[in-house]
């Protein structure tokens, strides 16, 4: 069922799910919503399971018309979204009318925007997954992102599930200045002690260098032991790569499955939404925190979704 | 080096290391392939799945169902009672190559770095197994250990903006494969017609890592008819089970 026709694309608007899961053997990134919380809170919005695939809009700039009355769902970064001009809310459902047009026009807070769809948008699963990967061709539209003159196709056009919103004290705030809690590790030991006191206590800003596969990071270089070049090991979500010149980049979604570069720590799991929502210039500070104190943040997250979840379906 | 134990490093509070020594070596990468098939095998309620590599095994995990000193425990446990006899045989996987010209532009370049002659290369070239130890960088392409250090050759001062899917590339002492048509610095002696990755395949790559492959000669013609068969589908692969 046609849905949506792409006026404009916007600077990257792909297709996404929670991402490929089982193919990182073979070297296949795992791609997926960079922000996981923003993404599961839109399908739940419009009535779908979490992991429906849906839009992820970076940026400003992407505009579409509606060829089917649908009920969808606008949640991450404020990117000023309006249907025929009139500004539309976020973080709530909200029905669209054939022949309105949805646009996203300026960048106010974050980065990246989910557009949920109810019943889902329908592309071909690769790998068991919608997500589109680009730089390895496969997923969402053939493989690429969005063109103009694209239709989207919705699984089924469900205009029916009830009106929901998101509490306000649900929504987060998107902030300039990052505050992200990190595990040392795999190769901490590969650094001096100086070198991660550079880490832990400076203030690092994300490079024009940042996209769905990695942010480099620009500030205070992080001194190695010896040096930055390793037998080649796996990539964990999150992970800070250091190479030789001793500038951090954080590893995303996209991000190649192994790699030769030290990595001197992992940001947990729940700060990885924010890392999504930041974009050049923004600063950021990395904080150290045990694996027990990541997974009881993880356990309160997963708490709050579900219980979300209730309020959105008692 | 090999580990006495074998090390558990953090990558994050879904992710762990399990590392079984400090280099390439073909013993710590039977670890991981030991490791990885055993965990496989106990179906661990948690594990998402896990990530071979040269001499560590990276495991993506649930924490809110299975705690990291679970999971720890637990490969312990699958070290202590998986022995040596139960290791499965190797699968040999052939992989027809032409070589020289079109199907390997820089033949010469190697031959001369060595002092040897193309067909010297060639015959050295075929004449090794290989050891699949992972497959990264892109998807599908296999790290292969193996290469004769007579026909080592350093990457190409500047990389090619195409080289074609199948090509097989030397860069130092590495051998390997293209499975999709990218840029690279590695130096082309030779191609396969066949697909060492496609996403609409199950598994979508035709190599796995643990396991071994020899090149196999194949002439220009036999090139373009094993092309085809390719292409429709009917091409069987050659692969053997060895000790």
């Amino acid at each position: 069922m046609d849905i949506f026709e792409v006026v404009q694309p916007g600077p990257l608007t792909t297709v996404q799910d929670l991402g490929r899961t089982g193919y990182q053997q073979y070297g296949v990134p795992t791609s997926g919503a960079l922000d996981d919380y923003a993404y599961r809170l839109g399908n739940l919005l419009v009535g779908n399971d979490e992991g429906a695939a849906s839009l992820e809009i970076t940026l400003f700039g992407c505009q579409l018309r509606a060829l089917q009355d649908s009920l969808i769902a606008i949640t991450g970064a404020d990117l000023a979204p309006a249907v025929n001009g009139n500004p539309a809310p976020a973080w709530e459902s909200l029905l669209i009318k054939r022949g309105q047009l949805l646009s996203f026009s300026q960048l106010r807070k974050g980065c990246r925007a989910y557009l949920a769809v109810a019943g889902g948008l329908n592309v071909p699963e690769v790998m068991k997954s919608a997500s589109t990967c680009v730089r390895a061709g496969i997923g969402g539209l053939n493989g690429r992102p969005l063109r103009k003159g694209d239709v989207l196709k919705a699984k089924a056009a469900d205009t029916s599930a009830k009106a929901a919103r998101i509490p306000a004290k649900y929504v987060p705030a998107y902030s300039n200045d990052l505050a992200l809690r990190v595990i040392l590790g795999p190769q901490d030991d590969y650094f001096t002690d100086k070198g991660i006191s550079t880490f832990l206590n400076s203030e690092y800003t994300v490079s024009a260098q940042a996209d769905r596969m990695g942010y480099r990071l620009e500030g205070p270089v992080i001194q190695h032991r010896t040096g930055a070049d390793i037998v080649s090991d796996g990539i964990p979500l999150g992970a800070i790569q250091v190479p030789g010149d001793g500038l951090p980049i954080i590893l995303l979604a996209d991000r190649q499955t192994t790699g030769g570069y030290t990595k001197i720590a992992t940001i947990i799991s729940v700060d990885i939404p924010k890392v999504a929502q930041a974009k050049p210039g923004d600063s950021i500070k990395f904080q150290q925190v045990k694996g027990a104190q990541a997974v009881a943040l993880r356990q309160k997250y997963e708490l709050q979704i579900e219980a979300i979840k209730s309020l959105l379906r008692p | 080096m090999i580990y006495d134990e074998p090390r558990f490093l953090s990558g994050g509070d879904r992710a762990v290391f399990i590392e079984f020594g400090d280099s390439i070596d073909p013993e710590a990468n039977q670890h991981v392939t030991d490791l990885k098939r055993a965990i496989e095998a106990a179906d661990i309620p948690g594990v998402v799945e896990s990530v071979p590599t040269y001499r560590s095994l990276l495991v993506y995990f649930e924490p809110l169902q299975i705690s990291a000193a679970e999971l720890r425990e637990t490969i312990h446990h699958l070290r202590r009672s998986t022995t040596v006899h139960e290791r499965p045989k190797r699968k040999l996987v052939g992989i027809p190559v032409a070589y020289g010209g079109e199907f390997g532009p820089d033949l010469e370049v190697v031959a001369r770095h060595n002092n040897l002659s193309p067909e010297e290369v060639v015959r050295i070239h075929s004449g090794a197994r290989y050891s699949i130890y992972m497959l990264g960088f892109m998807p599908g392409f296999p790290y292969l250990g193996g290469l004769s250090p007579k026909i080592a050759a350093p990457r190409k001062a500047t990389p090619r903006l195409k080289i074609p899917a199948g090509s097989v590339g030397i860069a130092g002492n590495q051998t390997g494969i293209y499975p999709t048509e990218s840029p690279g610095g590695w130096q082309t002696i030779r191609r396969t017609p066949l697909r060492l990755f496609e996403p609409a395949r199950e598994p979508p790559a035709l190599l796995s890592a643990g396991d071994y492959l020899t090149f196999v000669r194949i002439t220009p013609e036999e090139f373009t008819a094993i092309e085809k068969t390719v292409q429709n589908g009917t091409y069987q692969l050659t692969a053997r089970f060895i000790e």
